[in-house]
Order: C-alpha cells, then sequence, then structure tokens
C-alpha cells in the first residue's frame, strides 16, 4: 500500500509540474484529467470514498469538459485540415 | 435581447473569426501573435467599428510591449523563481505541521468529534455520519453552497445565453460554430454512451437515494449525473436530449429543488438553527425510509448539482439547451 501511495503521489506531482510547463493547452488539460484521476484514487486509499467520487466526476470529468469546451470558444482547439489549409492559404 | 448585448456579441464572433491567431498557436509568442492579429482586416465589421477595433488592438499592443519590457528583467525573472519556491517552502512547511493521518493525538479525540460519533446517528438517523452532518448540524453551509453554485450558472446564462434570441442570423450562426466543432453521429463515442449512460444514471440515482446510508449523498450524486447528461448530448446531439431535457425542465427542476431546500432550512433558522426539526421521523437507522428530511434534501442538492453541471456546459458549448 505503502508504495502505491508513493508512485500516486509522484504522478500528481508530475502532472501538476507537466500541466504548468506545457505548451499546447489541450495536453494540458489531457494531463490535467489525468491528475484528478490519481487524485481521487488517493483520497479512495485515505478512506474517503465520497470525496472520491466527486473528484472522479467534478476533477476528471466536468471540470476538463468545461475547460475543453472553453478552448473551443476561443478557438484553441482546431481540426489539423482546417490549419494545414490556412497555412497553405497564407 | 438588447442591441448591446446583441452588438456585444456579434463583435466577440467576429473577433473569433478574424482575430483568432493570438490564441490559435497556443498561446505563445503573443506579441508577433497580435501584431499579426491587428493587422488582418476585418471584413464584416464597419468602417467605424473597424478604426475602434484598431485603436483597441493598438492599445493593447502598447500594453503588450510595456509588459513584455517589464518582464525581459533579470531581477523580474528572479523574484518571480523567488516568490515560488519560497511559496512551495511554506507550503511545505505547512504539511510537515500536519498531524500525523491516523494518530492516536489528531483531531479525532476532540470534543465536537467525538459529539458527532456519538449523537449523529440517534437524532438524524444516518447511518452515514458525514451525510448527517453536512445536511443536518452543517445545513446552513451546504445551503450556501447550492445557492453559490446555482447564483454562478446564473452569471454564465447572462453572458453566454442565446435563449429567446429573436435574431435568427445569430441562432444560425451558434448552431454553425457549434457543428464545425463536433462531430455528428460518432459511431465509437455512440456505442460508448449506449453502454455507459444507463449505467452512470444508475450510479448517479443511487448516490443520491442512499446518500445517508452509504458514502456519497447529494453533491457527488448530482455531479455524476451531470456527467451523465454531459455525456449523453455529447453523443445522440440537441435532439435526442431535447425530448427529455429543455431549458422549462432545467427551470422547473432547479428552482423547485433550490426553494425546498431554502423552505426546509430557512424553518430550521428560523426555530432556533439547532438542528432540523421535521414532522418526519428518523425511523430505523439502515432503512432507505429513514434519517427523516436527509433524504428529500439529498434528492434536491442533487437536482441543483446535476442541472447546473448540464447547463454550464451547454451554455459554453453553445449558448442553449
Amino acid at each position: 500500500m505503502e508504495i502505491l501511495n508513493v508512485i500516486l503521489l509522484l504522478f500528481i506531482i508530475a502532472c501538476s509540474i507537466a500541466v504548468a510547463l506545457n505548451k499546447n493547452l489541450l495536453s494540458s488539460v489531457i494531463i490535467f484529467m489525468a491528475q484528478g484521476l490519481a487524485v481521487s484514487v488517493v483520497w479512495m486509499l485515505l478512506q474517503s470514498p465520497d470525496l472520491a467520487i466527486t473528484e472522479a466526476a467534478v476533477g476528471a470529468g466536468v471540470s476538463s469538459i468545461l475547460l475543453f469546451a472553453a478552448l473551443k470558444k476561443i478557438d484553441a482547439i482546431r481540426k489539423k485540415e482546417e490549419k494545414a489549409h490556412e497555412q497553405t492559404k497564407a | 435581447m438588447s442591441k448591446q448585448k446583441r452588438d456585444a456579441f456579434s463583435g466577440l464572433l467576429n473577433w473569433l473569426e478574424n482575430g483568432d491567431d493570438a490564441l490559435s498557436d497556443q498561446m505563445q509568442d503573443t506579441l508577433s501573435d497580435d501584431e499579426r492579429a491587428a493587422n488582418v482586416p476585418l471584413k464584416k465589421a464597419s468602417a467605424k467599428k473597424r478604426k475602434k477595433k484598431n485603436a483597441d488592438a493598438r492599445r493593447k499592443k502598447n500594453e503588450n510591449e510595456t509588459a513584455a519590457s517589464w518582464t525581459d528583467r533579470w531581477w523580474y525573472k528572479l523574484l518571480a523563481a523567488a516568490l515560488c519556491v519560497s511559496l512551495i517552502a511554506l507550503l511545505l512547511f505547512a504539511a510537515l505541521r500536519l498531524p500525523k493521518f491516523g494518530g492516536a493525538e489528531t483531531l479525532i479525540d476532540s470534543d465536537l468529534t467525538r459529539f458527532y460519533v456519538e449523537h449523529t446517528k440517534v437524532e438524524t438517523g444516518a447511518m452515514n455520519i458525514v451525510t448527517g452532518i453536512i445536511l443536518d448540524y452543517r445545513g446552513f453551509d451546504t445551503l450556501g453552497e447550492s445557492h453559490v453554485l446555482f447564483i454562478a450558472l446564473c452569471g454564465v446564462l447572462l453572458l453566454l445565453s442565446i435563449y429567446g434570441e429573436k435574431d435568427e442570423k445569430l441562432r444560425l450562426l451558434a448552431d454553425a460554430r457549434d457543428r464545425n466543432f463536433e462531430p455528428k453521429n460518432d459511431l465509437i463515442l455512440q456505442c460508448a454512451a449506449r453502454i455507459l449512460t444507463p449505467i452512470v444514471f444508475v450510479f448517479g440515482v443511487y448516490i443520491i437515494l442512499n446518500g445517508h446510508l452509504s458514502p456519497g449523498g447529494g453533491f457527488s450524486g448530482g455531479a455524476v449525473l451531470g456527467a451523465g447528461l454531459i455525456l449523453y448530448q455529447n453523443a445522440f446531439g440537441y435532439k435526442k436530449i431535447q425530448r427529455f431535457f429543455t431549458y422549462k425542465t432545467f427551470r422547473a427542476v432547479s428552482v423547485c429543488a433550490l426553494l425546498f431546500y431554502s423552505l426546509a432550512k430557512g424553518y430550521h433558522f428560523f426555530t432556533g438553527a439547532n438542528h432540523l426539526e421535521s414532522g418526519i421521523g428518523t425511523g430505523t437507522p439502515g432503512d432507505i425510509l429513514s434519517g427523516g428530511l436527509l433524504l428529500p434534501l439529498n434528492i434536491a442538492v442533487g437536482c441543483v448539482v446535476a442541472c447546473t453541471m448540464y447547463g454550464l456546459y451547454t451554455m459554453f458549448r453553445k449558448g442553449e439547451f
């Protein structure tokens, strides 16, 4: 159990650093999602299953989906072909 | 809708269509991108608007330049790094001073904890002490939380909603932008959603209804339900979900649930705020119909949270239910 805890905590630290340092906003959000899942497992190991359920639904699910939607609103996510098309046009 | 709001909205769309280079390249190298955005001619804007926009862009550019000269100084970077390191050190120091998890001399042994552990089951009839505390002794906090969620949603509705919009063009534009990004009838997503959605819904309802017996409660169950609604809408689109969840449903459910919660809690506050007295008995702890008002309150909170989660998502996606 101790080893699993250490691995999860190291994973969370690595994820949070990667979220901050990543240049691509989309992959940042995906890493944030992975971090939320790891945190929910840690809640489970700390014997608070109710928090684990909430974290899995809100931290890993809804909040990252809202971030995706916001990225879409500011046009930070685009299809690859569209981008290539624009580059050829320019 | 007022003309002012429509103008603001179309201005935003214009900006998104024409001057979005600044944000598209993952926001790196903002200065050069901003310059490019300022040079892009704005197609649809009138001459007056264009003039104003160019002035805005120039001002923005100037601001950016001053900011760049600021952030280029060596001491700025040094100070930022020092601030970051000291914050991390402070947090680590605080974390070291926390009582050991599961230790004998921790807060577990305080008077308050002992009171809760001894009395919650008898007084509220809840097997899950956490739910007993947050919906009964501390019910007022949870009421505030639900209202904060609802107020946040109201803000988003005011800003992004196009419900009841008279301008047909604006609706079509929002529709086109939505279809541009969301694939219709994605086979993998639909197959996964067909299996997952019922399970997610049943799990959410189970968490809400069983909140006073097992871990979970209104908030967690509501969040799971909201996530299920989002998944369903993503896979099958607006038409399918409008068969059972429209703006009217959303309005009725969330307002009724909040009103019920406020009335129950207001009554409780009015009568001395001791702990929630109700005509309903506590029943035998462990039964599904026990715990007095806890079960209805859990259902109310769950409805509010589920509606809020789904409402936030649709507002961000298209601005319409």
